[in-house]
């Protein structure tokens, strides 16, 4: 099929019935079911839900890191796998993932090597990105030197590197505490409000979604749905009076609410732990 | 400086267990070819050294079995690792049957290799020091090759990496701690290769018959000299690991020193 | 979360099968070799096969058949003998087992009680700890000549020397385990007033387990290994260092003698490595393990 350029108004990324089964066909654990999303240029969607809802799994959907078993997923109205080839987005994991041979500028510099961009244009890209994330002066250092924020930002430089029209972020700010994800929550919405790049961003926290986002899907377990999409309709910027206004506080009920009905229980999905996490995927 | 500092008490034991010998043997008068005092090996090590047992050239000759099994073994491990590396699923199977087979006492081997490349040649002490080598260099390339983070192999392949990429520039960069580690143990099993080699048989020249034949002649001032020469190079073969490994890897956690050794 | 009881014995039984087919796979790529690259194959005095290369390696005197070296270990070790080569080399075994088996067990011992003086006198660690790391550099086992001559060439001298090769590895690893616990997990103790004896034998030791059992890994071989040295070149009467030495000597008129003490060495070898990883298995059930080595 001919990949057509995006026409405007067209969606970024567009999920049609899309499911996931794992396993044997005996046993199959069916961990995403009929999930349907039109996600459209310059949004920012956050997937939300508890553990082992497979918000995770779709997001790697979305990237053709893994494939799916039903439905079709679309980027830029390419197959996920063309988009991938074409280096259509770049992606942020809960760890870092940086390579910890490379200096902190060689590691933004990785996918533009791989691109085959010539030297020049290499160092001055990276120089650019690292500005963006405030880590100049840190280029010429080993990973190992940063804190684990300062880390994630030179991921989120890698990503944006290659200046991809997608950023997928796998729970990215899970492992900070609490003052440092807040930071970059302020620093992911500063660059997002300067590149208009579209984001998909996979989370726990109900506060960074709703602070983040323009729509929160709130996604089910067993199987994974999304049971519910909300607006969010907090001006821009967003900043410190965000986090304390009314209509802030009234949206992350709504979210909270859209979750325990989705669950039936009382499973708060920020509180859900690891051990949760490994129960729930034996039950599945 | 701080590291001299926090070996006194170590130097301080040696120099008292010199000393102490020195002063026992020569006090109660123990004769050499029951136990030599630390001066006496002293002498009979500058005595020996290019003449009479010929410690020199002898060393030179064990060195030289010993870099050549070491290229040699690591030669082979290398080539095995990378070519297990490509079958992702054998690696399973592969890894524990290495680690089982390494278990056999390798030097029960060298009375063939003496039969096959001939006793005197040195070609059989380097096969037999390469044998040693292969297998902690096999082990731990393979282990670094295939123990990569999974979401780095992700984020490779978000890249639509070529496979060539993902091995240059993720596996064998992973790779390189491991094969550095194995690349230390495997500098010592290569000398111990050479020498247990020259005990079963092989020319004179060569520290392992120096060690053997003085042993037998009741010459263990000559014996010791002999031994002293096989430590310090084994020694400064492992030193020079670490310094390749200085070089390389810089940024990892064995040569920053954030974690015990 | 319980895994299900299934899971490692069909790994334990992956294993044994890729053994075996290892094994038989040496086998087949050994008689291929010979068919390919050897000497002409006789049956009664008549040739049936002439290989079409000719590989020095490959010729009955350095790869001899392995269904001669099977035969020749079951006929008599010398001809009128009545024990065969194979019950002789089992019985050399046997008293190499022991040697190394006994300086294994001692040097362990000696690892284990020296990492704990270590442990608990900083003074002392840093006056021995840095021969103890430096003995891992260099090739210990060069002593063996001296220590067989020293002590005479007898079965305790050989001990020695298997003791002396395990006992470096142990007290490093002995070591390293004795420190292993979490800082918090010593807090913890510390918080029930518990008293060093306490802290030794409840946290301290289990959680060097694991340290221990890789070290003796290494040094099960290593003690075999320092075994042999002593027995062969430090020229004891029994042993399969013995048997090797001896055997090479007669290499040109019986290869199969020697190339069967070098199978019956490397039995030894592994049978003494699997007896302790099946010894761990046992001692750390129960822990998250590691998958192998």
């Amino acid at each position: 099929m001919t990949t057509s350029p995006t026409g405007l108004g067209a969606p970024v990324v567009s999920l049609k019935g899309v499911g996931k089964t794992f396993g044997a066909a005996a046993a199959p654990v069916v961990a995403l079911a009929d999930i349907n999303l039109q996600i459209g240029e310059g949004e920012f969607v956050s997937l939300i839900g508890p553990s082992g809802c497979g918000k995770s799994t779709l997001l790697r959907l979305i990237g053709d890191l893994t494939d799916a078993t039903a439905g079709t997923v679309e980027i830029n109205g390419k197959p996920a796998r063309q988009a991938r080839l074409d280096r259509d987005y770049g992606i942020v994991f809960q760890s870092p993932v940086l390579f910890e041979w490379r200096t902190v500028e060689d590691n933004v510099r990785l996918p533009l090597e791989l691109f085959g961009h010539d030297r020049a244009s290499q160092t001055a890209r990276a120089q650019e990105m690292l500005e963006l994330v405030g880590l100049t002066e840190f280029a010429k250092r080993h990973p190992y030197e940063l804190s684990g924020g300062m880390q994630q930002r030179v991921a989120i430089a890698r990503a944006l590197a290659f200046s991809p029209s997608l950023l997928l972020m796998d729970e990215p700010f899970g492992a900070l505490d609490e003052m440092t994800r807040e930071r970059m929550n302020s620093e992911v919405l500063s660059i997002w409000e300067r590149t208009g790049i579209t984001v998909v961003f996979v989370t726990h926290s109900i506060p960074e979604a709703v602070f983040l986002s323009s729509r929160v899907a709130v996604m089910s377990a067993r199987p994974g749905r999304i049971t519910r999409l909300v607006d969010v309709d907090l001006p821009r910027p967003r900043g410190l009076e965000t986090r304390e206004s009314p209509r802030y506080f009234n949206l992350i009920t709504e979210v909270r609410e859209a979750l325990r009905g989705s669950e039936g229980g009382s499973t708060e999905a920020t509180l859900a732990s690891p051990e949760r996490t490994a129960a729930e995927g034996g039950v599945g | 400086m701080q590291a001299l500092r926090r070996n006194i008490p170590a130097l301080l034991i040696l120099g008292a267990i010199l000393v102490g010998l020195e002063v026992f043997v020569r006090a109660a008068n123990v004769k050499s070819f029951i136990f030599p005092a630390p001066s006496a090996v002293w002498a009979a090590l500058v005595a020996n050294w290019n003449e009479g047992y010929r410690i020199f050239p002898a060393a030179r000759v064990t060195l030289t079995e010993a870099a050549g099994g070491l290229a040699l073994g690591t030669a082979m491990g290398l080539i095995v690792a990378f070519a297990v590396s490509r079958f992702p699923r054998s690696r399973d199977t592969i890894l524990p049957l290495a680690v089982a087979i390494n278990a056999i006492p390798i030097v029960a081997f060298a009375p063939i290799a003496n039969n096959w490349f001939g006793i005197l040649s040195p070609y059989s002490k380097m096969a037999v020091a390469g044998s040693l080598v292969f297998f902690p260099i096999m082990i731990n390339v393979l282990r670094g090759l295939t123990d990569v983070d999974p979401s780095a192999l992700e984020l490779m392949r978000s890249y639509g990496a070529s496979p060539g990429a993902v091995t240059w520039r993720l596996r064998v960069p992973n790779a390189l701690p491991y094969f550095l580690t194995g690349l230390k143990v495997a500098t010592t099993l290569s000398l111990i290769g050479a020498v247990v080699g020259e005990y079963f048989g092989g020319l004179t020249d060569t520290l392992g018959r120096v060690v053997v034949g003085a042993a037998s002649a009741l010459r263990f001032d000559i014996t010791w000299s002999a031994i002293l020469v096989v430590a310090l190079a084994g020694m400064g073969m492992y030193l020079l690991a670490v310094a390749v490994e200085r070089v390389l890897i810089p940024w990892h956690p064995s040569v920053r020193g954030d974690q015990p050794a | 979360m319980l895994r299900s009881p299934e899971r490692p014995r069909r790994t334990l039984l992956r294993r044994v099968v890729s053994f075996v087919v290892f094994i038989v796979a040496v086998l087949v790529v050994w008689e291929a070799f010979k068919l390919l690259a050897g000497d002409p194959i006789f049956v009664n005095h008549e040739k049936v096969w002439d290989p079409p290369l000719k590989v020095w390696l490959a010729s009955d005197v350095n790869l001899p058949h392995v269904w001669k070296i099977w035969s020749r270990t079951m006929a008599p070790v010398t001809s009128g003998a009545d024990e065969s080569l194979g019950g002789y080399l089992i019985g050399q075994a046997v008293f190499t087992m022991r040697e190394s088996l006994t300086g294994f067990v001692i040097g362990a011992l000696l690892g284990i009680a020296l990492a704990t003086l270590f442990v608990h006198f900083r003074m002392i660690e840093r006056a021995f700890v840095p021969y103890v790391v430096a003995s891992q550099t260099i090739p210990i086992i060069a002593l063996a000549p001296l220590i067989m001559f020293f002590t005479g060439h007898n079965v305790s001298s050989v001990i020695i020397i298997a003791t002396y090769l395990c006992f470096f590895p142990v007290t490093i690893a002995m070591l390293r385990g004795l420190r292993s616990p979490d800082p918090r997990a010593l807090e913890l103790m510390r918080s029930y007033a518990a008293s060093r004896r306490s802290v030794l034998w409840k946290l301290r030791f289990p959680a060097s387990l694991p340290y221990l059992f890789t070290a003796l890994k290494i040094t099960a071989t290593a003690s075999v290994v320092g075994a042999i040295v002593g027995e062969g070149p430090g020229g004891m009467q029994e042993g399969l260092g013995r048997a090797l030495m001896f055997f090479s000597q007669q290499y040109a008129i019986s290869p199969e003698k020697l190339w069967a003490s070098i199978f019956v060495t490397a039995a030894l070898g592994i049978l003494f490595y699997l007896a302790v990883v099946g010894a761990e298995q046992w001692v750390l059930r129960g822990r998250p393990q590691a998958t192998f080595g």
